[in-house]
């Protein structure tokens, strides 16, 4: 039996273009059990759609390949798998739910015959049972009035309604792994708060492992059980969420948190967000992909990636400042500073 | 807290005193809701809207409404051509003259030397509204029968056109690559070849007969459909619900058939509508050139091109009629086919 629900080692995913190879994802690992969250952080271009996308076998080939790693869900090998395996393991095994759902749901299609397609497509239903099923999923997710809803087009719905719809297709058929790709990203702040009540919902209702992909930190501390910290394609910091909130250790995690705004901040103060822009992918220096951007850069920066050292319980970081100087830099950041009086 | 409002004791920020604003008519509130319900403030369908737009097009609308009159005339002679025409053609039926649903007033086909003296038929008169061709024949019955072959020439080869079209032009967009390559230089090669020489050419190769004026006409109008499909589907296939229904494990076939190629059809309906009535024109051009419809059956192009031999002879109403039979039904699809397009272009949203 394995030991965890998803256990990803080393993946590297690369694109092969003309201008070069773009290591979009570069030896990341994580695990994920039941009934847990885990988030991924980092700015655009950083690798967590693509890490994501990987999983579920939907990168792009050609130009993209996984070139490395072992994705095992379960027993099972992702990597291994015929298309056919694959394509039972996607909307069944593995769900996703997308950032847009403007734009994420068929415009002619009835809202819930595409919820039945979900359910047929794994199930082995009538269609008339598949449309009985569709409407309870999207009662589930708190569609108010579903029966006649389910009859009427995606333009109809609002985006906090069509993200419900989203989420009821992903959790149509209970998957074991819901990933959710900013879910929160285009919608109303108000709205955000619902649509991560009702992920959180649907996780303990089946069971599931929920990857959260997100950049905002604010998602993060609300619903994630650990985290994961990525940069230029790369893991930078790891760990459960109180420890990457309140002991991290890495120059980056330390610029995220400081361009948070905060309540208990005075008013005069100003965000500091991180100077300069992310790394350009076909670039990447040997080292750190921080280099450049990080305010405390050595020389070794730049040669080699920093092994994995322990930053606290269950918490990795890669960084060559010695583990003394990073705890008495981040003492004199403001934004910790303040969390620790 | 905040002490702002503790600063200036008395003072409404606002200058006004809310406590005097008039209550919310409860009633009256009540009525505009039921109002925006009852004139439908649900946004409207794809078709609604596109009709909505069509509807204040008038030249739109006219052809459409040609194209209704012609479709109900070709499907009546349809109907009832085969069903009645041994009645017709039998003595006591001939005595009465009328067979009930069959819009011809008289057997098309009947030659009657008397309409022609000097074998130049003659000119239109109350029983022979459009008057009688050289053999005598009622030029108004053999424009009416003709409906029937140009609406089943406009009908089914356009069929077989869109046929092929949605089936290679969505494999050449959604695969891409090699096969899309091999699709689209066949495509070009049927779009170099001069039209009409290209049907003439598989109209020998497949004989005479307006059967095969079906598949001619179907068989080279492919190519346009499939490149429209093509294009669509490239845009489409990049939206987010296709990447959103492979995440959920569906295939390629039911991706193409049930997510991407709905959504590319607009612009397909609007080319059906052009196609049609260049079909019906092909079809005219065809028989003119002899190869089409044979005589004694009857076709405007048929009609038309028997009608020029004599028009020295100024027996102008057995060009005229079938020719403006041809020239308002053409027009009426390419018109309807025109505003089809206006309305569904959201670019052309008022």
């Amino acid at each position: 039996m394995a030991d965890h629900l998803l256990e990803v080692k080393d993946l590297s995913t690369y694109f092969f273009t003309h201008a070069g190879v773009v290591k979009a994802v570069n030896g990341v690992s994580f695990t994920l059990d039941r009934n847990e969250t885990i988030g991924i952080v980092g700015e655009s271009g950083s690798g967590k759609t693509v890490a994501a996308m990987s999983l579920l076998g939907l990168i792009p080939d050609p130009p993209g390949k996984v070139v490395e790693g072992a994705l095992m869900l379960g027993d099972r090998d992702l990597r291994t798998m015929s298309d056919e395996e694959m394509r039972s393991v996607r909307g069944n095994d593995i769900a996703m739910i997308f950032q847009d759902p403007m734009t994420s749901l068929n415009p002619v299609m009835k809202v819930g015959k595409q919820v039945a397609e979900a359910i047929i497509l794994h199930q082995k239903k009538s269609k008339s049972e598949a449309r009985r099923m569709a409407i309870e999923a999207l009662a589930r997710v708190g569609i108010p009035d579903a029966p006649k809803r389910a009859e009427q087009y995606p333009f109809e719905f609002s985006g906090g309604m069509r993200q419900r719809v989203m989420i009821a297709m992903a959790v149509s058929s209970n998957p074991d792994v819901l990933i959710a790709d900013e879910p929160t990203t285009a919608l109303d702040v108000t709205i955000q708060a619902q649509i991560l009540d009702v992920i959180s919902e649907m996780q303990a209702q089946f069971d599931s492992g929920v990857i959260l992909i997100t950049h905002d930190l604010g998602v993060i501390a609300e619903v994630a059980d650990k985290v994961m910290v990525m940069y230029g394609g790369r893991t930078v910091e790891y760990g459960p969420i109180d420890e990457i909130f309140y002991n991290s250790h890495h120059p980056y995690t330390w610029g995220l948190l400081s361009s948070l705004p905060r309540l208990d901040a005075s008013q005069k103060a100003r965000l500091t967000p991180i100077k300069g822009q992310p790394p350009n992918l076909l670039l990447l220096p040997e080292g750190c992909p921080f280099v450049g951007r990080c305010p405390y850069e050595l020389q070794q920066c730049r040669g080699e990636w920093p092994p994995e050292e322990a930053g606290g319980p269950a918490h990795g970081v890669h960084c060559w400042l010695p583990a003394d100087q990073r705890l008495a830099l981040r003492a004199a950041l403001p934004q910790f500073r303040e969390s620790a009086a | 807290m905040a002490d702002w409002d503790s600063d200036k004791p008395g003072r409404d920020p606002y200058g006004s005193n809310l406590t005097e604003a008039p209550a919310v008519d409860a009633r009256r509130t009540q009525e505009v809701v039921e109002e925006i319900v009852e004139t439908g403030a649900k946004p409207l369908g794809l078709w609604a809207d596109t009709w909505r737009r069509l509807k204040r097009n008038k030249l739109a609308l006219v052809g459409l409404g040609i194209i209704i009159v012609f479709l109900c005339v070709g499907t009546v002679e349809t109907v009832f051509y085969q069903a009645h025409w041994h009645v017709r053609s039998s003595p006591d039926t001939r005595a009465n003259q009328r067979v009930p649903g069959y819009l011809a007033p008289y057997d098309p086909n009947e030659v009657n030397y008397a309409l022609s003296p000097q074998g130049i038929g003659s000119p239109p008169s109350w029983k022979h509204l459009f008057g009688a061709d050289f053999l005598g024949r009622d030029v108004l019955s053999r424009v009416l029968i003709a409906t029937r072959i140009a609406m089943l020439v406009g009908i089914i080869a356009v069929a077989i056109a869109l046929a092929l079209g949605l089936l290679l032009g969505p494999i050449s967009g959604y695969y891409g690559g090699a096969v899309d390559s091999v699709i689209m230089r066949i495509a070009d090669i049927f779009f170099a070849f001069p039209y009409i020489l290209f049907v003439l050419l598989i109209m020998s190769v497949l004989g005479q007969g307006f059967q095969n004026v079906f598949i001619a006409i179907g068989v080279l109008g492919w190519a346009s459909f499939a490149r429209i499909v093509r294009g669509q589907i490239l845009s489409v296939k990049s939206m987010e619900y296709v990447e959103a229904a492979r995440a959920q494990g569906a295939g390629d076939l039911r991706i193409i058939f049930r997510h991407v190629l709905p959504n590319s059809m607009a612009p397909v309906y609007v080319a059906v509508a052009m196609a049609i009535g260049g079909a019906i024109a092909t079809e005219a051009a065809l028989s003119y050139l002899g190869i089409g419809v044979q005589p004694p059956n009857s076709s405007w192009g048929l009609m038309i091109a028997e009608s020029v031999e004599y028009l020295a002879a100024g027996n102008w109403w057995w060009l005229l009629f079938p020719s403006l039979a041809l020239v308002a039904t053409v027009f009426g699809f390419i018109s309807f086919g025109n505003g089809l397009r206006d309305a569904t272009d959201p670019k052309l949203k008022e």
